[in-house]
């Protein structure tokens, strides 16, 4: 079956040299898209035709390209990873659009996630939450038995629900203050709801959310949009559990 | 490391807006039963004697200072919140799809909170300031039959009744508070709960469906009242 060609879009897209420089925004035609072909196909062709033109071509953070790696970002049309659910960009398909359409991509847009180049922010600062606490410190040794620690069910599904961010920063692009406690709920969550978790619970908690706080994101005010906006649709829930296990740790300080 | 200390820590400052948004629901609850006195009883004689309860009251004579101060740090705790969260995006979208994600109000508290404020404003100058500081002939005393007794006190519902019945732009205004409140509470009010990580899967569906219920019941009730006196004298 033949895909659909879109004849003609317009990509209005952020521009900018380098983190000091000022950006702007430019508007490329692009003739001839597969509605089959993904999203970062179309930018490659794009891309293509800059460079034969002499234009320096539209920087752009991808990896795997199959969803999982949490590389790729853009605020597409208003929306992070675009007008889709429960996808990163790279799963995004040019059937989503329509022949014609101007189609405006913006990097993610938060005090904490910088501008490096064009489209790719520095999401350096979820690295330095991490180390600020998401981790087990004890020494795990060898591959214990899968029975020796047994773990409820729900637990263990809720635990693997939050495992499943892969720190793309759509929650934190999404969030009207910028916010980065989705994030840091999934990260404090995936430990909190499993016994080697448990020891640090509290430590970790209060370290996360001061590095988070420290580093310039804002604040929740559960609107609630991170959730539907984030690829892995981690649950607000967790960020309910990440307040109890911050106010459990600051209570007993 | 820094820890920081509770009050500057973003969760912190969320606490105690979730605690004293909590607590200025229950002051809200207790104002719009006894406020719905009004149209149960056309002679005036039990609001004006819960009115006179309240007035004459020592817990209520301790409360109104915590209430007052309830309602300060929630206010000025929501604009360093507010000021904080929007410093977090120095630079903006181009083009935002926020309506896809999330609801009006749940983005928009702030300016519900700052209308629900000048509402404030204009409700304690027409009324709590007539009955506690300046006085008006509308509040001359009446006295009251009370389990046998007469007891001497002011003629609340005089007040109350007569700027609803005279004024329209005090009803409308007074209708439009109570829509702007409810709206503002079927956010806050599960908010709150998930700010105090009292959430969970279930919860947060319990929660939210309590806080449209409240909103309504706030909505409703408070606009019932001008429009009884609006539409029945």
């Amino acid at each position: 079956m033949a895909d659909i060609i879109l004849k003609k879009l317009y990509i209005k897209v952020w521009r900018q040299n380098s983190p000091k420089e000022k950006g702007r925004f430019e508007t490329y035609e692009i003739e001839n898209i597969s509605q089959g072909s993904s999203f970062l196909e179309m930018l490659d062709i794009l891309n293509d035709k800059l460079i034969l033109e002499g234009i320096d071509p539209i920087a752009f953070d991808h990896d795997c390209r199959e969803g999982i790696c949490g590389m790729c970002s853009l605020y597409i049309n208003g929306r992070a990873h675009g007008p889709d659910r429960e996808i990163t960009t790279c799963q995004l398909h040019m059937r989503k659009f329509n022949e014609g359409d101007t189609i405006t991509i913006e990097p993610w847009r938060a005090g904490a996630f910088p501008v490096i180049k064009d489209l790719i922010v520095d999401r350096t600062a979820f690295e330095k939450i991490q180390q600020a606490g998401g981790f087990v410190s004890v020494n795990t040794g060898g591959i214990p038995d899968g029975n020796a620690i047994p773990i409820g069910q729900d637990d263990a599904e809720e635990a693997m629900d939050a495992a499943a961010c892969i720190g793309c920063g759509a929650c934190v692009a999404t969030c009207k203050n910028s916010s980065a406690m989705l994030f840091v709920a999934a990260k404090v969550s995936q430990l909190a709801k499993l016994p080697q978790g448990k020891v640090e619970a509290k430590r970790r908690a209060r370290n996360m959310v001061a590095k988070m706080d420290e580093l310039g994101f804002g604040g929740c005010t559960n609107t609630g949009a991170c959730e539907l906006e984030c690829p892995k649709s981690i649950s607000i829930s967790h960020i309910a559990r990440l307040n109890r296990e911050y106010l459990a740790a600051k209570f007993s300080e | 490391m820094s820890k920081g200390s509770f009050l500057s820590a973003s969760i912190g400052r969320k606490f105690f807006m979730s605690i004293t948004g909590l607590f200025l629901v229950m002051f809200i609850i207790v104002h719009l039963s006894l406020n719905l006195l009004l149209i149960f009883d056309d002679k005036g004689e039990l609001f004006n004697m819960a009115a006179h309860f309240m007035a004459t009251n020592p817990l209520i004579k301790i409360m109104e200072p915590v209430l007052a101060l309830g309602f300060v740090i929630h206010i000025v705790w929501s604009i360093v919140i507010t000021i904080q969260n929007m410093r977090a995006r120095p630079v903006g979208y181009n083009k935002t799809n926020q309506s896809v994600n999330s609801t009006w109000v749940s983005r928009n508290m702030f300016i519900l909170g700052g209308l629900i404020l000048v509402f404030l404003g204009l409700h304690i100058y027409s009324f709590w300031w007539k009955m506690k500081i300046t006085g008006d002939p509308l509040l001359s005393h009446v006295t009251v039959m009370q389990a046998g007794v007469p007891v001497e006190m002011e003629n609340a519902y005089k007040l109350v009744s007569t700027l609803f019945k005279e004024s329209l732009f005090y009803s409308l205004i007074h209708i439009a508070g109570g829509i702007l409140l409810g709206l503002h509470i079927t956010h806050g009010f599960w908010s709150a709960f998930q700010t105090i990580g009292l959430n969970n899967q279930i919860w947060r569906k319990r929660f939210f469906v309590v806080a449209q219920i409240i909103g309504l019941v706030f909505a409703i009730g408070f606009s019932v009242i001008p429009l009884y006196f609006m539409i029945k004298f």
